[in-house]
């Protein structure tokens, strides 16, 4: 089982509740799960590394249990009860140093730390679609549902979001644009968010400005769009829709560069390996798909998969590369700890409002006070 | 050029036969020069395919004269390689080598890889315990509510109320222009399993959508080639209230399986044997031909069936994950033309 885990470098959820990994190189899939504990409402929704050497997977079910399955050992090691089935299916995890962070449906987000047994809660809103963690500040978080707009917290400060959207301005009828977010990324290296809606409407929100409306909008499709996926470089998005569509658009101009072919049911899960232009798709129709982003076809080095069972989530390991037909058999880990180095050793160049930290914020509060004031005296200087 | 011309002027003068041969002769002129072995070997006709083809002959007369001889010819042939085969099978005997199998599209048929391995645990486990699990464990009796489209014309009016015969334990409503939407937790609260709506076009049912309740899977389906009892031809008397057996073929893939599950729902679990009817569903190349037959068993080796009930063609077009709802759905499955169909010999269910 150990080396099986070893070797897999895309996880996948099942709604069966099967953690099912998929060692590219060998072209086959492994399924991790014991035999006796497995029903409908152990069905997996959310998947994430346990900590930064992916060595760890924690895996959230319907139920209300985050596993943990260690990839070294290939066992889960440990379960822990983080909620329950009234409040919702999770709709994210995320791991910080020391603590886990979970979002459910109904709108509950909690930081469990280790050690404590109290926690930090949050509501968030009503139903939540979606809640994501700034790969880069990992303290940060973003949440967003039906009728519930994007919000940007930090987990420091739990009280009030740091960043609300504003919906956009009433449509040509003067009708309420309705507002349901589907999906949600952190764009690297800059402050900007970009949502995927359930109106086929993909966003893009920068709270360094102060604008808190989009500051980009592009829709696809005629569908709900379920999933969006980043890939490396800065101008690109992956969005699917629940008709099996899955389209890369342009961040600079909103417009639609190309479209994947092959799914033939709803996308549920898009993933952007960090290195190689590789893009990675699961859905209802049961099949794991690599697609490749340079010339969007369907890579031949790994055919689709399928799978017996409904897919929910997956990701890639970022460790394991993915290897071509060369080296059979054998995976090479990428020195991602040298990698890590390399970017810590460089400065960080801050541009306006990258690095907010407290006192930055306190003086532009500050700064704001003393504008509003000055609006003030000379309002009565008018008058 | 030139001399073609006046050769073909000539001959248009003569009759038939003699066309034929100033055809031929002309035709071995032209060649002459290029192949003389060729001449040598078939006295009639050039072995070497003649630089033009039937179609540059421009008058239609002689074309379509020429391309009948050509047929017999082939016929021919092939008659003679036949008895020559048979002549050599006949000889051999015991030994001759087993008859090829001629190749038909289903034998072409490109491996899916969704095809169910009947021992695969997952799959079981996995039907075990879907939408359809409470039906399958004979907990709940299916009650089915048939409607239409908007304001239907008769002859979709007849094939609802026939449905409604086959199907045992179903409603036919009226739909009154009501949106589906509202219609569903409707049908929920009065306990029933299944919602099948026949959408109309033109005066003929043209769609069929297929609803599990509760809150399971909708598929829709294309219907063609509808056939009333009245046009039926040598069928027996009306069904009766027996609920009928029902027949399932050739649903080999995951998706197959699905729909396989889908429409076994329909009809309850115990089938009486004493009613002597069955219905079946017959998957061929993506099309599930549907019929409703009565048999009687003569003796142990003669079956009798007569041909009752309506019969149609349903094609997929798409499965969605939840009631209805087709434009904030989740689909498990959907028909796309381009991608789907560019092959002859790659089939979905």
């Amino acid at each position: 089982m150990a080396d099986k885990s070893q070797t897999c470098s895309v996880w996948l959820g099942s709604e069966t509740g099967i953690l099912k990994g998929v060692s590219l190189s060998k072209k086959r899939a492994f399924n991790f799960c014991d035999m006796s504990s497995v029903s409908r409402d152990q069905e997996i929704c959310a998947l994430t590394w346990g900590d930064r050497q992916e060595s760890e997977v924690l895996v959230g079910c319907v139920n209300g249990s985050v596993k943990t399955f260690s990839t070294e050992k290939g066992v889960f090691t440990e379960t822990r009860v983080c909620g329950d089935i009234s409040q919702g299916r999770f709709t994210g995890i995320a791991v910080t140093d020391r603590s886990l962070i979970t979002c459910v449906e109904s709108g509950l987000l909690k930081v469990w730390t280790e050690g404590s047994a109290d926690t930090v809660e949050i509501n968030v809103g009503g139903e939540v679609c979606r809640m994501r963690q700034n790969p880069s500040q990992r303290h940060r978080v973003a949440t967003g549902g039906k009728e519930n707009p994007l919000k940007v917290w930090d987990l420091e400060r739990p009280d009030k979001p740091i960043f609300t959207a504003k919906n956009v301005a009433n449509d040509w009828l003067d009708l309420r644009v309705p507002v349901w977010v589907r999906d949600v990324a952190f764009i690297p290296d800059s402050d900007r968010i970009v949502t995927c809606t359930g109106y086929h409407q993909v966003r893009v929100y920068d709270p360094s400005t102060p604008q808190r409306r989009p500051v980009l909008e592009a829709e696809f499709g005629e569908y709900p769009l379920t999933t969006l996926a980043l890939p490396a470089g800065h101008d690109r998005v992956v969005v699917g829709n629940t008709h099996g569509q899955i389209a890369i658009l342009d961040l600079r101009k909103g417009l639609v560069r190309g479209c994947m072919k092959g799914l033939a049911g709803s996308v549920r899960g898009l993933q952007c390996h960090p290195s190689s232009p590789l893009l990675a798709s699961c859905g209802l129709d049961r099949f794991l798909r690599i697609h490749s982003l340079e010339d969007r076809s369907t890579v031949r080095l790994a055919p689709p998969i399928l799978f017996s069972a409904l897919l929910n989530v997956f990701f890639f390991s970022f460790l394991l590369k993915l290897v071509g037909s060369d080296a059979a058999g054998e995976v090479e880990e990428v020195k991602e700890e040298e990698r890590d180095e390399v970017w810590d050793s460089m400065e960080t160049v801050s541009e306006k409002g990258e690095k907010r930290t407290v006192e930055e914020e306190a003086e532009e509060s500050r700064e704001t006070a003393e504008k509003k004031e000055e609006k003030k005296k000379r309002k009565k200087a008018k008058k | 050029g030139r001399e073609e011309k006046n050769t073909q002027a000539k001959s248009k003068c003569k009759g038939k036969k003699e066309k034929k041969k100033e055809k031929r002769a002309e035709e071995a002129e032209e060649k002459g020069p290029e192949s003389e072995s060729a001449e040598t070997s078939s006295s009639t006709r050039p072995a070497l395919p003649p630089t033009f083809s039937l179609s540059e002959i421009k008058n239609k007369q002689r074309r379509q004269l020429m391309f009948m001889k050509l047929k017999q010819e082939k016929r021919k042939q092939k008659l003679e390689l036949r008895k020559k085969r048979r002549k050599e099978r006949e000889a051999l005997g015991d030994k001759a080598p087993p008859k090829e199998v001629p190749k038909t599209i289903e034998n072409q048929r490109v491996y899916d890889e969704t095809t169910v391995d009947p021992e695969d645990e997952e799959v079981a486990y996995d039907e075990g315990t879907d939408e359809f699990s409470a039906y399958f464990n004979k907990l709940i009796n299916p009650k089915v509510l048939i409607t239409t489209s908007d304001r239907p014309r008769g002859r979709t009016v007849r094939f609802c109320e026939q449905l409604a015969t086959v199907i045992p334990n179903a409603h036919v409503y009226y739909r009154r222009g009501l949106a589906l939407k509202r219609v569903i937790p409707q049908c929920i609260s009065r306990d029933f399993t299944y919602l099948m709506v026949i959408n109309e076009d033109r005066k003929v049912p043209n769609g069929m959508i297929l609803c599990h309740l509760p809150d399971g899977p909708t598929a829709h389906f294309k219907v063609s080639s509808v056939r009333l009892r009245k046009e039926m031809k040598r069928r027996g008397k009306d069904p009766t209230e027996h609920y009928p057996e029902v027949i399932l073929n050739n649903f080999t893939t995951r998706l197959g399986h699905s729909i396989g599950r889908l429409f076994a729902a329909l009809f309850p679990h115990d089938p009486q044997f004493q009613g002597r009817q069955v219905a079946t569903f017959h998957n061929q190349r993506d099309f599930i031909f549907f019929r409703f037959h009565r048999y009687i068993f003569r003796n142990e080796k003669k079956v009798g069936i007569q041909e009752l009930g309506p019969r149609f063609t349903l094609k997929l077009r798409s499965l969605q994950k939840g009631t209805f709802d087709s434009k904030f759905g989740e689909y498990e499955w959907v028909h796309k033309r381009h991608e789907m169909d560019s092959n002859r010999r790659k089939f979905h269910l």
